[in-house]
């Protein structure tokens, strides 16, 4: 299953500085996973010492924050685009 | 790309040394960044205070423009060749009316609703942020706004000669929309909440090169609202009050109020003070208030539903900090329903003259309903603080206020009118007491 991930400029010296990585996963949890096994350090950049994901990092599938679906557990599917957006921004 | 490659200029006088992340205290360059590249927390423009403190006395701060520029060593601008055109120093308002109805003894409004040139606090944040644009060579600025951004964004940079592209959510208000336009700005009107106009932004920010006002220029942009703090301690006459209440949409102008007021401490401007800080948030978009009123320390994202639309925010950037803010400070943060924002702006035209928009309605319905709980201690110095223009948000009073009364030109018309609208006067007064 293909999921296209939109990578923040800040962590897009993890992807060779591609904006814009493919992986295959089943939920969210899983794709913190497998993008770390393919840009191994970028998991401890989105997530804190605890696993979660850092407060000011803001998750979306599909445009919808994950925090308003199934949080980490949230299910993807083939096709689905997974954007990976720092919140400090606006007002 | 637009950004100059050249390094920026500054002169001597200039303060800003570097920017430093909230959290974990990494440091970066004085560049067009909003966010740490280890936490992803905001930045913060850190000073050399020793350096203010040496050149910067009352007097001096006195005999400066009549604009937020005479506080210039205060704010992240690194030549003197600034975009002053008016802003700020706008009127701190001694209330009487107000806060006799409230049972305050020491109420002050804080009117930015008559800013320049704008008419809402924002024009104090977009003066810095294209000043400090124009200094990192952008020719072409932008901003995500619930309408009163785009506003002065628009009109600073047409000023400026800077080339504007604005985004706003596709439901604005018709006056926020056309007060956007008149400057010829592009403006896209995106289908969504001002979070998805944000989001888009973020996006759109990281690959044209633009000088976003509140994305990559942020840390810069946020520093003006200090000078809200500045202004009232220099209208109270270089003290601080005790209390303030702002109202919180992002939590940004909330948190800088407070370090203008302990910048001037650390220099020495003014004396020390233990400030109350707090904060207004319409019920339909509450994500801070209901976090302080749950005791939480993290703020939950809420889709907003509210007529104050220009306080919307349902995922705020600093919503964080307002809340440690008000817990620290011995402040509250409190929501009210749309009703009570509209009773709010009523109540402060009636009372003060000041029409104000649905974020000042909400500032002053939080207001009354902090006073009536006992919250505001009566004697405390309060400032209320008053960002936007009600003429910009006509759409959220029209049926809640009166009608002309429509007459012959005679005088028997004028009579017979007359006469009935002292007896409506009287009934309303009998149904309200």
């Amino acid at each position: 299953m293909a999921i296209t991930v939109l990578i923040p400029t800040p962590l897009q010296k993890f992807t060779n500085n591609e904006a814009k990585v493919e992986v295959d996963s089943g939920n969210i949890t899983e794709l913190i996973e497998t993008l770390e096994s393919n840009f191994p350090g970028i998991k401890q950049r989105i997530c804190d010492e605890s696993g979660a994901p850092r407060r000011f990092l803001n998750i979306y599938a599909n445009t919808e924050d994950i925090r308003f679906l199934d949080g980490v557990n949230t299910e993807l599917k083939d096709g689905d685009e997974v954007s990976i957006v720092p919140a400090v921004a606006g007002g | 790309m637009t950004q100059a490659i050249a390094a920026p200029p500054r002169s001597e006088s200039a303060t800003l040394t570097k920017l430093i992340s909230k959290e974990g205290g990494f440091e970066y360059d004085l560049k067009a960044i909003n966010i740490c590249e280890n936490t992803f927390a905001p930045l913060e423009v850190a000073y050399d205070y020793d350096k203010i403190k040496d050149t910067v006395t009352r007097a001096t701060i006195e005999a400066g423009p009549n604009s937020i520029w005479r506080y210039r060593p205060f704010l992240p601008v690194a030549t003197d060749n600034v975009i002053d055109v008016g802003t700020g120093m706008t009127p701190l308002v001694k209330s009487t009316r107000l806060a006799r109805r409230l049972g305050l003894k020491s109420l002050y409004i804080k009117n930015d609703a008559v800013n320049m040139p704008t008419l809402s606090f924002k024009d104090r944040v977009v003066s810095v942020a294209l000043t400090r644009a124009r200094e990192l060579g952008f020719s072409t600025v932008s901003c995500a706004s619930t309408g009163n951004l785009a506003n002065s964004t628009a009109a600073i940079a047409a000023h400026a000669g800077l080339e504007c592209c604005v985004f706003i959510p596709a439901d604005l208000e018709a006056g926020k929309v056309l007060g956007t336009l008149i400057y010829n700005p592009t403006v896209m009107a995106v289908k969504g909440n001002y979070d998805q106009v944000n989001r888009l932004c973020s996006e759109v920010a990281n690959t044209y090169g633009w000088g976003f006002v509140n994305i990559n220029l942020r840390p810069y942009y946020s520093e003006g609202s200090k000078t809200l703090g500045y202004e009232v301690a220099e209208q109270l006459g270089w003290q601080l009050p005790d209390h303030i209440v702002a109202p919180l949409a992002s939590g940004s102008l909330y948190t800088k109020i407070r370090k203008g007021f302990e910048e001037f401490v650390k220099v020495g401007l003014v004396e020390d003070k233990a400030v109350r800080y707090s904060g207004a948030q319409a019920e339909g978009c509450s994500p801070i208030a209901q976090a302080f009123k749950e005791g939480r320390d993290f703020v939950a994202p809420v889709k907003p539903n509210t007529i104050a639309k220009s306080i919307a925010i349902g995922n705020p950037a600093d919503g964080l900090y307002a809340l440690e803010q008000a817990k620290q400070t011995n402040g509250n943060i409190e929501s009210v329903t749309d009703q009570e924002i509209i009773d709010g702006m009523k109540l402060l035209a009636e009372t003060e003259g000041i029409f104000t928009e649905t974020a000042g309605g909400t500032t002053i319905a939080v207001l009354k309903k902090l006073a009536e709980a006992g919250k505001i201690n009566p004697d405390e110095t309060t400032v209320a603080y008053i960002t936007g223009n009600g003429l910009k948000t006509q759409e959220a009073v029209q049926g809640y206020i009166g009608e002309p009364l429509t007459i012959d030109a005679k005088l028997d018309s004028f009579e017979q009118a007359w006469k009935r609208a002292q007896t409506l006067d009287r009934l309303d007064w009998q149904q309200t007491f």
